[in-house]
């Protein structure tokens, strides 16, 4: 804002220095108080639902409880069944999804310009897919896995089903990771006479790991989460899955139940609940670190 | 592998008429309807840095980017006319453009160092065009930076990021980068448009220790850098958004008599 000099303008410029007025002062402030409480409110509600898991279900916490069998529908024993066959449902669900999602990854942000038909056409599909209920998911894996391929009730239709719910995430999330990579290292790499391929290898990949990260941290989260769609394809049988064709209750299945069908199982319910946290974070943790070391250390910043 | 091809193509490319390493017939660039450059008939003669002057958007990075077919990349853009580099047709469809892209170095407007350590920056290129033996990809490494200056200043922190070097080391090392593929022409985008006087004038003085080992076009905005270093000049103007060649000739005849007004008018400074 300029004003002539002398001349009385919106800026008062005899006295610049003074201090706002009362009035904004106080918009100030209210705006101030009522984003800080909406900050400490969601921290709250946060720490809560921690705090609670943590304080009811910390108590049933032994290694006999991670390691043991599930006696009298979980009231009794321990989650080590539960344990493996959640784990091995992940295991089955990354391997399928993680160089599907990669690949896909790849050519949608770098062999298909963003204008391109198909490109969009599989883009569009991605996002449909992401936003389908996941019992939906497990109706479609029931129907696909079980009874058309014939696995029935399995931690490998479970984990495949999964796959696919994870896939759209894992997709998206990567494909913005290599599209975060600058123009200029694609434009280096041609010049020098390099490979499209090997620059993907060389240098797009490693670049595109924090992409590639939350793909992964989503996804797992997603597929840890699942339960419905868990009923349907891979069972809740509590035994000790003895081959990936057995039938397997992964651990939002046990504490479904826990907490549903079986009376007196709250407390064993957030024992699992903190198990399936800390599990949570500390997969996510891993994929994380891997990622890194393995690929995105070629690439280093200033 | 590398040496081999190298000898190959001077083998069959046999002599270049009148020593002309680089050879534009009747060239036309267009991106969709818009035709940005028009009838270009230019040559790069062996050894020299041809200086490539004129407005911005007058189809100079273009005509650069025909060169090393790097332009393939562009959607959209159509090429016509013939360009040869030491006698063959770049344009032709059993050209490796690969091996084309390793003869012709392209340096950029803005140091474009891969996110990598210095020393990978120029063995990954060397790898991916079949060099193997350890050895000898840190014997040219070496000779790459020193050629450009650069070996004293980072010899010592080689396995440091790229990134962490000042814009003019950073250039520097792009051209050793390019360097280290033994190119026989290198193209150079307004290399010190993003650098200081002191980065430019380090750029420079390299780029004529370079003169003679190979082919240089060098696309300049700078009148008196083309001046400084360019054996030859050519002078491009636009009309109605086309580009073309108006005006081309050794350095010091066009600088000191130019024919066309438009020249006239540019080098004097009174228009562009």
């Amino acid at each position: 804002m300029t004003t002539t000099p002398g001349e009385p303008g919106l800026l008062d410029h005899a006295n610049w220095t003074v201090r706002p007025s009362a009035a904004h002062r106080g918009l100030d402030r209210a705006v101030a108080v009522v984003v800080w409480s909406v900050a400490a409110a969601i921290t709250l509600v946060f720490a809560w639902l921690v705090g609670s898991i943590v304080w009811r279900g910390a108590g049933e916490i032994s290694w006999g409880y991670l390691t043991g069998p599930v006696l009298d529908a979980g009231r009794g024993g321990g989650i080590g069944p539960v344990l493996v066959s959640t784990l091995l449902i992940l295991l089955v669900c990354l391997a399928v999804s993680v160089p599907l999602g990669l690949g896909t990854a790849i050519l949608l942000a770098e062999f298909s310009p963003r204008q391109n038909r198909f490109g969009r056409l599989v883009r569009r599909s991605l996002d449909v897919l992401a936003g389908v209920p996941s019992i939906v998911f497990g109706l479609f894996g029931n129907a696909f896995f079980c009874v058309w391929l014939g696995m029935g009730f399995s931690i490998v239709s479970g984990g495949l089903t999964l796959a696919c719910m994870v896939l759209p995430i894992l997709i998206r999330a990567t494909e913005e990771g290599f599209r975060s990579v600058p123009d200029e290292y694609r434009l280096a790499a041609a010049a020098l006479g390099m490979s499209r391929t090997a620059a993907i290898r060389h240098l797009l990949l490693p670049a595109a790991v924090p992409g590639l990260v939350v793909g992964l941290v989503l996804g797992i989260g997603r597929a840890l989460a699942e339960t419905a769609a868990l009923i349907f394809t891979s069972g809740y049988v509590t035994r000790m899955p003895e081959s990936l064709w057995d039938s397997g209750r992964s651990l939002s299945i046990h504490i479904f139940d826990l907490s549903m069908n079986v009376a007196g199982g709250n407390d064993r319910a957030h024992a699992a609940a903190l198990v399936l946290i800390v599990l949570l974070l500390a997969l996510n943790g891993a994929a994380s670190w891997m990622a890194h070391r393995w690929l995105h250390r070629q690439v280093m910043t200033a | 592998m590398l040496t081999n091809t190298t000898q190959a193509a001077t083998r069959d490319s046999g002599e270049p008429a009148g020593n002309d390493l680089v050879q534009v017939e009747q060239l036309s660039i267009r991106y969709g309807a818009r035709c940005v450059l028009s009838g270009v008939d230019l040559t790069a003669g062996a050894g020299h840095i041809t200086a490539l002057i004129g407005p911005s958007g007058c189809g100079k990075t273009s005509l650069l980017t025909t060169l090393n077919r790097l332009c393939d990349l562009v959607s959209g853009c159509q090429v016509e006319g013939t360009v040869r580099i030491g006698g063959r047709d770049v344009r032709s469809d059993d050209v490796d453009v690969l091996q084309l892209r390793r003869r012709v170095g392209m340096i950029f407007q803005k140091p474009n160092p891969f996110p990598l350590s210095i020393r990978r920056n120029l063995d990954l290129p060397l790898r991916e065009h079949g060099l193997t033996d350890h050895a000898e990809r840190m014997e040219r490494i070496e000779t790459a930076l020193r050629s450009v200056g650069l070996w004293d200043e980072v010899k010592d922190r080689l396995e440091t990021s790229a990134l962490a070097l000042s814009g003019g080391q950073q250039q520097r090392l792009c051209i050793a980068r390019a360097l280290a593929l033994k190119p026989q022409v290198l193209l150079l985008d307004e290399p010190c448009s993003a650098l200081d006087p002191i980065s430019t004038g380090v750029i420079e003085d390299l780029l004529l220790r370079l003169r003679g080992q190979l082919t240089q076009i060098v696309v300049t905005h700078n009148l008196a850098q083309a001046r400084r270093i360019a054996d030859d000049v050519a002078f491009f103007w636009t009309t109605d958004g086309t580009g073309r060649l108006v005006e081309r000739g050794p350095a010091d005849q066009v600088f000191a008599s130019p024919q066309d007004p438009l020249t006239q008018a540019y080098v004097a400074g009174r228009s562009g």
